[in-house]
């Protein structure tokens, strides 16, 4: 098992017919996911990469029985289409898309709790790498060799930091069960302690990998819920140690606003909590290793 | 981005919140002018730049005369103003808001932001007004009224009431505070702000209610829908590096230390900063050039780290996912021989066909220092600003 992506999810692109989404959606197709579809408004009836395009999101899921999406879509739609996607019952939703207005991301997080919790999508993202379960399926933009099929889970806000630790961890020969990219924005979809009550609950993953940044209370939030619901292993990563306070430092949620939310508190926060934390990026691989023996 | 107190308030008027008569001007002489015209006995003149604490900085004075104002602004025009939010090399005042003083009986704070906990737009207000709310948070933490925003139905009146009644306010003048409040949640709402702040709000002598000071920030990634809110960027206010590198898409912060900084991706570029700290080093600058690394991007990125004349090395961070090692190196290699740079580079590149990509930076004759580590990467970066080196090991390319 993994967590929300398997070998048979079936998967729609949104804004398939894009330049990124196609070359994307492409390499998802070579990397084994079941990509059945894409959705763009007018587009309905062209076919991109062998799948057929639809103009609807109802209409896609109808047709091809599709129980996940990727939003590939500009910033000033894209909050519209994770709604489309959240009334036409897919199950799960990753967007890439970064600059959406955030206000546009607090409309979208409401729209999505006016389904029971049983019907209610997930979301991950946006602006995140997206979510890959090795060996199986990959929605995203991530690249996929990096990545070994294995037992630790990994979640993060950072593309690029999540390829490095992915990275060290296939140089040890350690493989992962699931990565799953939260996303860089203020307002997110799923927090780290979501994702964290995943793993927990996942048979798969035995050991659980976070990498943070500074800004915002989520990594405090997952500290509290490790302490107290979490008995697997967790090692974390804290990014922006030398940030100064007020700045945005590239993520549109990497500023340090508020107590608790610099580097250094969060370590100690995590540390408090009983997580690993690793002292630099270079060393999340081996001590992750570490932690496993 | 971030606005000046004269436009948020013209901003927040046009939503129904009272502020005190005022007009703009650029030069001592039209300050002057300003107050004449208004008319009046006392003003107030106020430095506009980007920043808070102007009061202790020198930068708000009350005046009694014109010829008053005259002297005053004379020394605030053209002036850097340091404040404790400007940073040392302060920020530059052009433009000074004339005001007609108010008598004062209260002070209150009220503040409207985006709160990441409830993910909802909040509004935080305490009757200690004119302290900074860092403080207020501190010394009186009780004196805080909080109250989030469902986002369906927007502010309700109900909400405003509770407010104004825990601040204390007369009965009387409560629906002159509702009206404020909503005024203020409808100009964040409609115009997509990220942080109303009105400090102090205050009750004057004649029960009105009327924002004294204001500060706006917008959210950058929904200017393209308001473009009467762009028009009010003002560059003078901005680092002129920082304003550079994001006309090209380039997300840039210059910071005190003297190692320069490429990186791809905004978590890898923090990540590098703290590597290279933990070396003993300082960075420069963040700057994550995007998930892409194209050669004219690492081109844009040396010319713009080279702009900072502190840096005396680079450390390029390039992790290749999607593209590959051999391109950026070729990348890295053509940006080199476009731009002069004569501080030592060092280059680590991580990811898709490492080996090839080694190997190009190798065979370039350019004598770049290269590693295969990050921790590697920064101990070369410090050692090489650290030890005088030799002029032939440093980079001369045209």
């Amino acid at each position: 098992m993994s967590i929300y992506l398997d070998r048979d999810t079936k998967v729609l692109v949104q804004g398939i017919t894009g330049k990124m989404a196609r070359f994307h959606t492409k390499d998802m197709i070579e990397y084994g996911t079941n990509v059945v579809g894409g959705v763009v408004p007018g587009k309905g009836g062209e076919t991109v990469e062998g799948v057929p395009v639809f103009n609807t999101m109802k209409e896609a899921v109808a047709e091809t029985g599709a129980e996940a999406t990727l939003v590939f879509v500009p910033p000033p739609f894209a909050a519209d289409s994770i709604m489309e996607a959240a009334d036409a019952g897919v199950r799960y939703c990753v967007c890439i898309t970064d600059g959406i207005p955030a206000q546009d991301m607090i409309r979208v997080k409401r729209y999505m709790y006016r389904y029971p919790k049983e019907r209610r999508m997930v979301l991950t993202g946006p602006n995140c790498a997206g979510t890959i379960s090795p060996g199986k399926a990959l929605l995203g933009i991530m690249p996929g060799h990096i990545y070994l099929q294995g037992n630790v889970g990994i979640v993060g806000r950072s593309g690029t930091l999540g390829y490095e630790a992915a990275a060290q961890l296939k140089e040890r020969g350690i493989g992962i069960s699931t990565s799953v990219g939260i996303g860089g924005d203020p307002i997110n979809g799923s927090s780290f302690r979501d994702i964290l009550e995943q793993f927990e609950n996942d048979p798969d993953t035995h050991t659980i990998c976070m990498i943070g940044e500074i800004g915002g209370p989520q990594e405090a939030e997952a500290a509290e819920y490790i302490r107290d619901h979490v008995s697997k292993p967790v090692v974390a990563y804290v990014a922006g140690l030398t940030a100064p306070k007020g700045r945005t430092m590239g993520h549109a949620g990497a500023i340090i606003s508020a107590f608790g939310e610099s580097a250094s508190e969060k370590v100690e926060i995590l540390t408090a909590a009983g997580v690993t934390v690793a002292e630099n990026p270079a060393v999340i691989g081996e001590t992750i290793e570490r932690v496993m023996q | 981005m971030d606005i000046h107190e004269y436009q948020a308030k013209e901003v927040l008027s046009n939503f129904g919140v009272e502020v005190p008569a005022g007009a703009l001007a650029y030069s001592p002489e039209q300050a002057a002018y300003r107050a004449r015209e208004m008319g009046g006995e006392r003003w107030v003149v106020k430095a506009q730049i980007h920043a808070g604490g102007r009061g202790l900085a020198g930068g708000v004075k009350v005046c009694n005369s014109d010829v008053e104002i005259q002297e005053v602004t004379e020394n605030m025009f053209g002036r850097r103003l340091v404040t404790h939010q400007t940073g040392p090399e302060g920020k530059g005042i052009y433009r000074v808001y004339v005001e007609a003083a108010v008598p004062i009986d209260r002070e209150i704070y009220l503040g409207f932001v985006l709160d990441r906990t409830s993910q909802r737009v909040m509004i935080v207000a305490s009757a200690e007004g004119g302290m900074e709310i860092e403080d207020i948070s501190a010394d009186r933490p009780d004196s805080i009224v909080r109250a989030t925003v469902e986002p369906a139905v927007g502010l309700q009146e109900f909400q405003c009431r509770e407010i104004a009644f825990k601040l204390g306010i007369d009965a009387g003048m409560v629906q002159q505070m509702v009206r404020t409040l909503q005024g203020c949640f409808r100009a964040f709402t409609e115009l997509d702000a990220t942080m109303v702040e009105i400090n102090p709000l205050v009750i004057t002598g004649d029960n009105r209610i009327l924002a004294l000071d204001a500060k706006m920030t917008f959210d950058d990634n929904a200017l393209f829908r308001h473009p009467q809110i762009s028009e009010l960027r003002d560059k003078s206010q901005e680092d002129p590096r920082e304003s550079r590198a994001a006309d090209r898409g380039l997300s840039y912060v210059g910071l005190d230390g003297n190692i320069g900084c490429i990186v791809n991706g905004a978590g890898l570029a923090m990540a590098t900063m703290d590597t290279i700290m933990l070396a003993g080093g300082e960075p420069a600058n963040f700057l994550d050039i995007g998930g892409g690394a194209t050669p004219e991007r690492v081109a844009k990125a040396f010319r713009l780290v080279l702009s900072d004349t502190k840096v005396e090395a680079i450390l390029v961070n390039i992790f290749a996912g999607i593209n590959r090692c051999d391109w950026v190196a070729e990348g890295v290699v053509k940006a080199l021989r476009e731009v002069e740079v004569n501080v030592p580079v060092i280059v680590r590149l991580a990811g898709t066909n490492v080996e090839e990509g080694q190997k190009i930076l190798a065979e370039s004759g350019l004598p770049l220092i290269r590693a295969t580590t990050l921790v590697e990467a920064a101990e070369r970066a410090v050692g090489a600003w650290q030890s005088d080196l030799d002029q032939s090991t440093k980079v001369r390319a045209v």
